[in-house]
């Protein structure tokens, strides 16, 4: 016969302030456990999200990033006769010849620089990114000086408002709109007219070349013509996987610091756990001499004690998460390792990371319970009964 | 003395509950320590820049370059004793996790503005000599196993390409807080080869670095550097090696505030089970709280007692944590490699281990105090268990 849930219930009430400091550490230790999957889940979202599975970016051979890659003129004007293409509304073909830099800009607060990636684009470059909205303003006239910001560079960095100017290359580029890319990438650059661009950076090749295709399942005949080309040095890759491939790195970077780091502090949280049982068992051992001899057997007092810090683990686990939940509020704009450029991204909760981090908690429970448990269970009833 | 003793015997009273809360501090004080040492390794390329180098590059960011005429215009700027120039390569060795600095420089000049780099006369002539040379750090060569004159291929994913190489020396760092992973070779190699395959990208270098005759003329020499080229085709931006370097730190800033504030969070963990195990002790230990007190102590007394046990349980396990701090860091920072070059412990370190652990026990200690003080006599002498 089982012992009442009610039993290992009431016996967590009893010594409130032990179970809300054991159930408080447990719970620190889920906050950091998923805020980190949060954190890698979200950079990861951001950059899946940027690309679309249909569009193909060319960069030089090589290169890993647009910022690294430089393409001529004349490979750019080869890739644009591909016929896989597909054709836009104007009957023009969807396929952007762009331009990538870094520039400098200073930080809202304390006016540290940081590098931001400026776009130069042409008319299909916005056609080709059904995510970017205008919030504000227009998009740049062809053949201006103007220029639109991303909304996470117009909520991070100074003087980047509508109307007011940024100024490199010898000229002053006025902002005319902000744009809303949602979570992606593109809302962390900045566009501008590519040939407008080109001239004042003295740059006369472009970074990529990006295109959609007529057909998506094409890819694999595109990708071997461009590269087979013997005029082309160039690379074709999936929008998707350029932008998946950018993630790796640092999402791989925070992986392993938050395992390490919850690793070692679960220890922690566990041993915290087993102080708390094994003070339960060694104050209740007349308790427990007392269930024995009402009839109940071994296995039922080990279930009692497993129970009572199973409870505790999940009372931790769910504390842990509901904090974590707020950081979803958060977003994090920071250096991306591999594009070397400012990138903001928010803290995602999965339904996968939630059930991560309770399995994570509850397992913290049972480690510091069964030890204590077994203990409980083997006792003798008369010793157990004689204890003062 | 009698309170010295019975503090310790209290403490051990409970032996296993005694470990068991001086392995977690130890754990936490270990975890505690190795983060704030992530911490100062990335400021470690700020803590070992020199105040008296200045590096010149573009205004518009680092990915533009700058001509090789400035080279002999910085040269006039008086004040300015030694120039160096370089291009950051960003090659990569086989694959790309593979991942170390490498640099493109002039060699002579920049083996005299870098003395913390230690190569034998025999290793630094080799090198000057051949074009093809290159130096790697100690702990780079080791990585890779390279010896003197082994044959390295770096594929270029600025400069298209493969690139090959000979090692001709491997420098030692001054000190420990000296990087010795970097990787660098002849500029001319690169800019001969760029003259053939992309004219259009040969003759322009990435960065100037400079020394200057005295480190209280950097600023000026900064500023009139910068002036030189203001309204010219590629404007420049000058700042101390601490400044530019420290400008690649504020812009990880964001993963720097991340571990500090994790590491303040263990803290608070430890907190809570020193706390729990300090309550579970005065609970019980309640009914002697009360037969002091009917003996006469005070409430000071008692208090002593409770704080005292609580100290030296955290102090324990912060010794035992320190002590076990200094192997883990070193096997961390071997494993590490070239990702956080230089992984030292600092004495700031230990110094917050023990603020940190002082803490900790005073805090944990507060409300069993609070408790055990407050407790009537009658009370405490009536409770059982």
């Amino acid at each position: 016969m089982a012992i009442p849930f009610s039993y290992s219930m009431r016996n967590l009430l009893t010594r409130r302030l032990t179970t809300v400091l054991t159930a408080g550490g447990m719970a620190l230790v889920v906050f950091v456990f998923s805020t980190i999957l949060m954190l890698s889940d979200g950079l990861r979202k951001t950059l899946v999200e940027t690309g679309s599975y249909d569009n193909v970016v060319v960069i030089r051979k090589g290169s890993s990033t647009e910022v690294q890659s430089g393409i001529e003129r004349e490979q750019a004007n080869i890739v644009e006769t591909e016929p896989e293409i597909a054709i836009g509304r104007d009957g023009r073909k969807l396929l952007a010849k762009e331009l990538v830099v870094l520039i400098n800009l200073p930080n809202k607060d304390g006016d540290k620089p940081s590098n931001v990636i400026i776009r130069g684009i042409n008319s299909s470059s916005v056609p080709l990114r059904p995510q970017i909205r205008l919030v504000e303003g227009r998009l740049p006239r062809p053949g201006s000086t103007e220029i639109v910001v991303g909304r996470s560079i117009y909520r991070t960095f100074k003087n980047v408002g509508i109307n007011e100017s940024v100024c490199c290359g010898l000229r002053n580029w006025r902002v005319v709109g902000i744009f809303d890319a949602g979570s992606t990438a593109f809302s962390s650059e900045i566009w501008g007219d590519a040939d407008q661009l080109m001239q004042a950076f003295r740059r006369p090749v472009y970074s990529s070349v990006i295109f959609k295709l007529r057909d998506p399942v094409k890819f694999d005949t595109i990708k071997s013509r461009i590269e087979s080309d013997p005029r082309l040095t160039l690379d074709a890759r999936r929008e998707t996987k350029y932008y998946l491939d950018q993630s790796e790195v640092m999402a791989k970077f925070l992986k392993i610091l938050g395992f390490s780091l919850t690793l070692i502090f679960s220890i922690g949280a566990v041993i915290g756990a087993m102080i708390t049982m094994y003070a339960a068992v060694a104050s209740r051992t007349q308790e427990i001499g007392t269930l024995r001899s009402l009839g109940f057997r071994r296995r039922s007092i080990l279930a009692a004690f497993i129970l009572e810090s199973l409870i505790l683990g999940f009372i931790g686990g769910f504390v842990g998460l509901f904090i974590a939940s707020f950081m979803q509020f958060i977003t994090i704009s920071t250096i991306n390792f591999q594009t070397f450029a400012e990138l903001a991204f928010s803290f995602v909760l999965t339904i996968e990371n939630m059930i991560q981090a309770m399995a994570f908690s509850l397992i913290m429970g049972l480690l510091g319970g069964v030890l204590p448990a077994i203990r409980a269970s083997r006792m003798n009833i008369v010793e157990a009964l004689r204890t003062v | 003395m009698l309170i010295l003793k019975l503090i310790l015997r209290n403490a051990f009273r409970h032996k296993l509950r005694t470990v068991l809360t001086i392995v977690s501090i130890t754990i936490a004080i270990l975890a505690f320590g190795l983060l704030r040492t992530v911490v100062s390794a990335w400021y470690a390329g700020v803590a070992a820049s020199s105040a008296s180098r200045l590096i010149t590059r573009n205004a518009i960011s680092l990915v533009f370059p700058l001509p090789i005429s400035y080279k002999d215009k910085i040269r006039q700027i008086s004040g300015v004793k030694t120039i160096s120039y370089g291009n950051w390569f960003g090659g990569v060795y086989i694959e790309e996790k593979n991942f170390f600095a490498n640099f493109a420089v002039e060699p002579s000049t920049y083996l005299d503005l870098y003395p913390e780099f230690n190569l034998t006369p025999d290793e630094t002539k080799a090198f000057l000599h051949d074009r093809k040379g290159f130096v790697a750090g100690r702990k780079l060569a080791d990585k890779y196993s390279w010896q003197i004159g082994s044959l390295v291929t770096l594929k270029g994913t600025i400069f298209p390409g493969n690139w090959d190489f000979v090692l001709r020396g491997i420098y030692r760092g001054k000190d420990k807080t000296i990087d010795e992973t970097q990787f660098f070779f002849h500029w001319d190699y690169l800019n001969e080869t760029m003259k053939k395959m992309a004219p259009r990208r040969a003759d322009q270098v990435g960065f100037y670095m400079i020394g200057v005759t005295r480190p209280e003329l950097a600023a000026d020499v900064a500023v009139s550097i910068d002036s030189t080229f203001k309204n010219s085709l590629a404007e420049t931006l000058t700042e101390t090696e601490k400044a530019f370097q420290l400008s690649f730190v504020s812009m990880t800033e964001a993963i720097v505030t991340v571990i500090e504030i994790v590491s303040l969070i263990i803290i608070f963990i430890i907190m809570a089970v020193v706390a729990n195990t300090m309550v579970m002790t005065t609970r019980e230990r309640i009914g002697e709280y009360a037969v002091l007190k009917t003996l006469g102590f005070g409430g000071w007394h008692i208090a002593v007692l409770i704080f005292g046990e609580s100290l030296l349980i955290t102090l324990l396990g912060c010794l035992l944590g320190i002590a076990s701090t200094f192997p883990t860091a070193h096997a961390f920072g071997e494993s590490m490699g070239t990702f956080l070059p230089v992984f030292n412990v600092e004495t700031k370190t230990v110094a917050l281990d023990f603020i940190a652990a002082l803490s900790v026990g005073l805090v944990a200690a507060v409300i069993p105090v609070r408790r055990a003080i407050g407790i009537r006599i009658a009370d405490g002498l009536r409770r059982i268990g």
